[in-house]
């Protein structure tokens, strides 16, 4: 599955789609699926939601594909659609309980991180446990909006600050400070936790 | 020149990303090699950043496939994408 991606000529396909084949775009979302429903449901904090504006994103990808105009690369555009999807959805369903858009009044708030002696490595293997997936998909979507999506699009969707900044509309020096601020607050929240779940025994009990 | 450890703290994203200028970089690093909670301060960050970006933290929920690949038929089916000259 890993090795398809590398001959996927993206351009190519989208061309074709454009020229008619539609149902190519089924294909060329494929890769995309986990991504989109991930940054919606990070922002969205529940499945129902999250599941209904990844669709809505690829429609309205789909819908625009005429538009994309091969600058970016088709994912991360892709992600731009997803992210303001999801952001004029929060818009919507907070327009009374708000969730503000803007800079913290906190701003020059310093995010001290959790301190520690020491850190035993958590493996990767550790996801298999439900539970530590479930402590760091609420350690996210626990972070304010705007470091969240920050967070999302550069550590979570690999993306570069330039493309970042760019999704986001906003300068690349506050996606840095935007996004040490994030990767602080996790791990002041998180450090803590995973210390204490993980065992120090040596075997694990997902078997 | 000796730097402290919050200083260190507001490096650490800068470290990460191997963004950090050549003179700061050498100071964080002098620091990392004494301070042990500098150090787990590091670590922790850097491996709570592996696993956050593990795909496996948000699951596709089951059957979420099959439903987009539907609701695009019905609207491909509908719909043609506007053509490119």
């Amino acid at each position: 599955m890993a090795g398809s991606t590398e001959v996927r000529d993206e351009a190519q396909m989208i061309a074709k789609i454009l020229a008619g084949d539609s149902q190519l775009f089924h294909e060329l979302i494929r890769p995309y699926e986990r991504r989109v429903y991930a940054m919606a449901l990070s922002f969205l904090h529940n499945e129902a939601d999250a599941e209904d504006a990844a669709q809505e994103a690829f429609l309205k990808a789909f819908r625009n594909l005429s538009s994309f105009r091969g600058e970016a690369k088709f994912g991360t555009w892709l992600v731009s659609i997803t992210l303001n999807e999801a952001r004029s959805r929060i818009r919507r369903r907070d327009s009374i309980k708000m969730e503000s858009l803007d800079e913290p009044p906190d701003d020059q708030g310093y995010t001290s991180p959790a301190l520690l002696r020491d850190w035993k490595e958590i493996p990767s293997e550790a996801l298999e446990r439900k539970e530590i997936r479930l402590l760091l998909q609420s350690a996210i979507t626990a972070l304010p909006l705007i470091y969240r999506e920050v967070f999302q699009l550069r550590d979570i969707e690999q993306l570069s600050v330039n493309e970042a900044a760019a999704a986001l509309g906003i300068s690349i020096a506050a996606v840095k400070v935007r996004l040490h601020r994030a990767r602080m607050m996790l791990q002041k929240k998180l450090a803590p936790e995973l210390k204490q779940v993980a065992p120090k025994r040596r075997w694990w009990a997902w078997s | 020149m000796v730097i402290e450890c919050k200083h260190v703290w507001a490096h650490i994203s800068g470290y990460l990303d191997a963004t950090l200028p050549p003179d700061v970089l050498e100071q964080v690093q002098k620091h990392l090699e004494h301070c042990e909670i500098c150090s787990a301060i590091l670590d922790s960050t850097r491996n709570i950043l592996i696993l956050t970006a593990d795909e496996r933290v948000f699951e596709l929920p089951l059957g979420f496939s099959e439903r987009l690949h539907a609701r695009l038929q019905e609207e491909i089916r509908g719909l043609e994408p506007e053509r490119r000259e």
